[in-house]
């Protein structure tokens, strides 16, 4: 149908951009993970699986993943649970504003992510806005300091920042249950909330699915939030990462790093996929 | 008005019902009465507003006013959840993430009826609308008249006072359709529930139903028998809107119908007069059958349906016939026609409405 040329025209760019800019790097981590630093900062090209050891071993870097598992779930959980009543609302009550709504729901992406994260510094710190109107109505005489540089923190904002991906999907699942279903439902006899947990909730698991892979995975890769609001308390596994390949230079253990979460992210792509599709009806 | 409503007490009892969209009227005044075990149908066009109607008495919308009463239980003030009557969606409505057997006993379980019941009564329902061999299958894997079947057995399966059913037909092929039309009639006859039926489809309302409730936008029209409905339609909508007819306008003056060069006895008051004349109730001259009314014309088309075929003719004064005739027989250019004035049916002009 189309001439070689113009199939070669159209495959090949993104082609080349995905091998130079992806496949390569990650073969270069791929092999760097294997590699070694010489006490002169050289890097020694010596097969062997010593940094994956050094992984296993070293309690602070399998800690500090764990940490960074819970702060993302956590970050899961309070989007889900944010995130679902508002996508129901939306889909199911928000009538003649729902455009309006779902614009809104929009609109803090269009913000830099880096605005928002100081946003927060300003409220949560000793001196910020939240502190400053708690001593103001004299519910506490000294500024709270867990506000700030602590796990909290780092979960608020990520939650704060990751809840409109998870809204989406489930928006968009709850929009497909056609609404002849619901009346069904009311029309067997069920009740506004038997409706609501046997049919339109079964049927919005792969939304829900989506969403909280959304949040976990973008939580769990995050360094941003941890730096600027996390303190030495909520360190997160990228913040290690990116120290060992500036000031440790350690480019092989924080490349063996990066690829053993390369591989849990892409363990937890592939199950969240089949959760999709073992609920999904269309 | 039939002899069922007279014998049979009323089940369900619609009193003046009016259903405005913001400005647009879309049932005015609607009033109807049907009876236990009744085969109800009601019967319009798209936009006539029956699937609204049909909407209301299962709670989906509200009446902007009148009343629903389902015997001394007044049924528009209950969220439909509580009402004793089921419907059957005109795509259906199976849920997708249940079995087939699941979906059947969906209304079963939320009712919290104990297990074992449950599991007879979907067994029962399942066997009557011979689905029993596909239970445990999802929606997404029977075909559209099997889904039909299900839907069926859901509703039915708690024994409603009142099934509703939204053109259940419509979406399957005509052959296919013919049959369930057969096995519907007789699974209301064996269950003995009232149904009131939707359908755009004049013929299905004349074979299904004990009753038709016809409506043009919004108003009823005509609420008879199948038979009563064609033999005697009160509008010139109804007689067009079932079957084929020949409309004649005319004038009756001192107990004499005119139309054109046609006359007969009429006892009727003077004034312009409407009549329907179906088709079939024309005949080839046979002098000597008293009381008929002669036309002679021209033969312009001829449209084969089968058994019959409908024949055009052309008459003076710009009149044109349509004439039901046995296939085959011989028909000539010119025609000598006749008909009995008792079988031009006097009918009221139809309003535009909108």
């Amino acid at each position: 149908m189309f001439s070689r040329t113009y199939r070669a025209a159209v495959t090949v760019p993104p082609l080349a951009w995905v091998a130079v800019f992806l496949l390569v790097p990650y073969l270069l981590m791929f092999c760097f993970s294997f590699w070694s630093v010489s006490s002169s900062q050289t890097i020694i090209h010596s097969w062997d699986f010593h940094n994956y050891k050094e992984l296993l071993q070293k309690p602070v870097y399998w800690q500090t993943l764990l940490r960074s598992m819970g702060i993302a779930a956590r970050v899961m959980l309070f989007s889900l649970l944010l995130g679902y009543p508002l996508a129901y609302f939306l889909s199911f009550y928000a009538g003649k504003r729902k455009d309006l709504l779902y614009q809104m729901v929009i609109i803090p992406l269009w913000v830099s992510y880096l605005v928002r994260a100081y946003a927060w510094k300003t409220i949560l710190g000793s001196d910020g806005v939240l502190n400053t109107l708690l001593q103001y109505v004299h519910l506490t005489n000294h500024p709270l300091d867990f506000l700030l540089y602590s796990p909290f923190a780092v979960v608020l904002t990520l939650t704060h920042i990751y809840t409109p991906f998870t809204i989406l999907p489930i928006y968009a699942s709850l929009e497909h249950i056609p609404r002849n279903l619901v009346e069904a439902s009311h029309d067997l006899g069920a009740t506004p909330a038997q409706t609501f947990w046997k049919v339109v909730f079964p049927l919005s698991i792969p939304g829900v699915v989506a969403g909280a892979t959304f949040a976990f995975v973008l939580s769990l890769g995050d360094f941003l939030a941890p730096l600027l609001l996390g303190g030495p308390s909520g360190i997160m596994i990228s913040n290690i990462v990116v120290s060992l390949f500036g000031a440790a230079y350690d480019w092989p253990l924080g490349a063996a790093i990066s690829l053993g979460m390369l591989f849990l992210v892409v363990s937890l792509l592939f199950l969240s996929e089949r959760l999709e599709n073992k609920w999904s009806f269309s | 008005m039939s002899t069922l409503t007279a014998v049979k007490p009323n089940l369900l009892s619609i009193r003046n019902v009016a259903k405005t969209f913001g400005r647009n009227v879309v049932l005015r005044d609607v009033s109807l009465e049907t009876a236990e075990g009744e085969f109800l149908t009601i019967l319009g066009e798209s936009g006539s507003g029956k699937t609204t109607l049909l909407r209301i008495i299962a709670g989906f919308e509200n009446a902007t006013s009148g009343e629903v009463w389902m015997g001394a239980e007044r049924l528009d003030q209950q969220p439909p959840y509580r009402r004793r009557v089921n419907t059957v969606f005109q795509h259906y409505a199976l849920f997708p993430h249940l079995t087939v057997e699941q979906n059947v006993g969906y209304g079963l379980r939320v009712a919290k009826r104990p297990a074992s019941e449950i599991a007879q009564r979907v067994a029962e329902a399942l066997e009557k609308v011979k689905m029993t061999a596909h239970a445990t299958k999802k929606p997404s894997k029977i075909s559209g008249g099997q889904q039909q079947r299900v839907a069926l057995a859901r509703a039915l399966v708690n024994r409603p006072k009142l099934l509703l059913l939204d053109e259940p037909l419509s979406a399957l092929d005509a052959n296919l359709r013919r049959q369930m039309q057969v096995e519907l009639k007789s699974l209301q006859r064996e269950v003995g529930i009232a149904f009131v039926f939707v359908t755009h489809d004049q013929e299905e309302a004349m074979v299904m139903s004990d009753r038709i409730v016809l409506l043009r936008s919004g108003e009823l029209e005509q609420v008879a028998t199948p038979r009563e409905i064609y033999s005697h339609p009160a509008t010139a909508y109804v007689a067009q809107f079932i079957g084929h007819t020949n409309l004649l306008k005319g004038e009756v003056r001192d107990g004499i119908a005119r139309c054109g060069a046609l006359s007969w006895k009429v006892s009727l008051p003077d004034g312009p007069a409407l009549f329907s004349l179906r088709p079939e109730q024309l005949r080839l001259a046979n002098s000597g059958v008293p009381g008929a009314v002669r036309v002679q014309g021209r033969v312009v088309q001829q449209a084969f349906h089968g058994a019959t075929e409908l024949v055009r003719v052309q008459c003076a004064d710009g009149l044109v016939l349509v004439v039901r005739m046995a296939s085959g027989a011989a028909v000539r250019d010119q025609l000598d026609l006749e008909f009995s004035a008792i079988d031009a049916i006097p009918v009221r002009e139809s309003l535009e409405r909108n």
